[in-house]
């Protein structure tokens, strides 16, 4: 069973990510301290609002060095919203700097006609990442937020949403992935992105979680 | 593109989802987990879990109800009802809320917004607005703890304020229309989307799917909210989607719907 450390900082919702990983079949631990990330094999870190106080929170629980070090030491990050956005080096939002697994920055979303993105909007994925795997594009997902993610790297860009302008609404790169969306609120697509994560964590082929947990799920 | 979203409004007095006329003479219409259960089900986009007697009795919204909801569905959830802190709107975030909503004490309490919109991020603050139309006026009021007291404040200044403060969506309800299925007080909506640059819920009036255009259409609003039309099975989500989508709307056809 894969066991995943979601991790918690004091940010927002975990009931939701907690649930669909367990639905899931993953094995979950709430992590509050580093070390309890010891011998995971991924760490899942969710997270609403702005990166400064989230860093700060990371940083007073010892959490950013200790997920920085899980991740060397061969765990694989998943990111959900803020979480995708502590991935990068730097903020526009608040000059906060963060995790720096990727290179690039957080802005604000370009030509937006209303901020905050609240809402469904499609997904668009480019190539072939098995996170997405059995994702057609324009397949709806659940955003709120007003910042993502802008990477040095196109190359880690899996997904793009537009919204006005066009924005990375999943990353990955090695083992480290992270998405922009709420994959635990995008119904049955958003579980199976979910599943696919899972899969990859596991070294399966995403085409072999043929997991009928979410097949049901509206 | 960003869709427009269709939301089934439960409100819940004591546990349990009711629905009134412009606030009063409730009618029981079922346990929250399970209509929720249902209408993520039928295709709904998001939820909306109003916890409407918190506020008149003074307590916290009730969070064990909170988090059987958010367990059952895997779409988001926007409470509301009793939150009167920030620490309120952390205990309701944990619950398994993905957005809050702010009323009653936001208007008693303004820099509540900016204290929640500060520590979570202004993206799960939703500024709740209840509005009535001042007769002769051509205005609307604000008014509080579920319809009862009136407030003197215009409805779209307070908009506009609680924007200003922090607010990141306004969910804005027609008390003058709301149960009683006449359609949306497009006026008001068409005031306040024009005034604000969030995204806007309309509620209070909806009674066919033709309704729901028009607040989206005419109204301006990025998402329609309703209760009583889904609760007995008046129109289902997936006509409403429909209607929507005939009207050049763009929506999210799920298998279900």
């Amino acid at each position: 069973m894969t066991s995943v450390a979601l991790i918690d900082y004091g940010a927002g919702n975990l009931v939701s990510i907690g649930q669909a990983l367990e639905l899931l079949g993953a094995d979950v631990r709430l992590c509050r301290r580093p070390d309890e990330l010891a011998g995971v094999d991924a760490l899942v870190v969710p997270g609403v609002g702005a990166s400064g106080p989230a860093m700060t929170r990371l940083r007073r629980q010892g959490l950013d060095r200790a997920i920085a070090d899980a991740v060397a030491g061969g765990a694989w990050y998943l990111g959900i919203c803020l979480g995708l956005q502590l991935l990068f080096e730097r903020s526009e939002e608040d000059g906060a700097r963060m995790l720096g697994l990727m290179p690039g920055k957080v802005a604000l979303i370009p030509d937006a006609p209303k901020l905050p993105h609240i809402g469904w909007n499609g997904l668009e994925p480019a190539g072939e990442h098995p996170l997405l795997s059995g994702i057609a594009s324009g397949t709806p997902a659940y955003f709120v937020h007003s910042y993502v993610a802008v990477p040095e790297d196109e190359a880690c860009v899996v997904a793009e949403t537009v919204h006005g302008g066009r924005f990375a609404s999943a990353v990955a790169r090695d083992r480290v992935l992270g998405v922009q969306f709420h994959p635990e609120r995008s119904g049955a697509d958003g579980l199976r992105i979910l599943a696919n994560a899972l899969a990859l964590i596991d070294g399966r082929a995403a085409s072999a979680t043929a997991s009928p947990a979410f097949a049901a799920v509206p | 593109m960003l869709l427009r979203r269709v939301i089934p409004c439960l409100d819940v007095a004591n546990g349990r989802v009711v629905k009134g006329t412009r606030f009063v003479d409730l009618v029981d219409e079922g346990d929250p987990p399970e209509l929720a259960a249902r209408y993520a089900a039928a295709g709904a986009d998001e939820l909306v879990f109003l916890d409407i007697t918190a506020a008149p009795q003074g307590r916290a919204t009730l969070l064990d109800v909170v988090e059987r909801t958010a367990r059952r569905v895997f779409i988001p959830l926007t409470v509301g009802g009793g939150v009167r802190s920030a620490s309120d709107m952390k205990s309701v975030l944990r619950a398994g809320a993905d957005k809050v909503a702010v009323n009653t004490a936001a208007v008693q309490d303004p820099a509540l917004i900016r204290r929640c919109a500060r520590r979570f991020g202004r993206q799960c603050v939703v500024v709740s607005i209840d509005a009535r139309a001042v007769p002769g006026d051509g205005g609307w009021e604000v008014v509080v703890r579920g319809g009862r007291d009136s407030t003197g404040l215009g409805a779209v200044a307070w908009a506009r304020t609680a924007l200003e403060l922090g607010a990141g969506e306004l969910l804005i309800t027609s008390i003058d229309r709301d149960g009683t299925r006449q359609g949306f007080d497009l006026a008001l909506l068409r005031a306040v989307t024009s005034a604000v640059d969030v995204p806007v819920i309309a509620s209070g009036g909806a009674g066919s799917p033709e309704d729901m255009a028009a607040a989206i259409v005419e109204g301006g609003a990025d998402a329609v909210l309703a209760a009583s039309i889904f609760h007995r099975d008046l129109h289902s989500i997936a006509a409403v989607k429909a209607a929507l989508a005939a009207a050049g709307v763009p929506v999210r056809l799920t298998a279900a719907a």
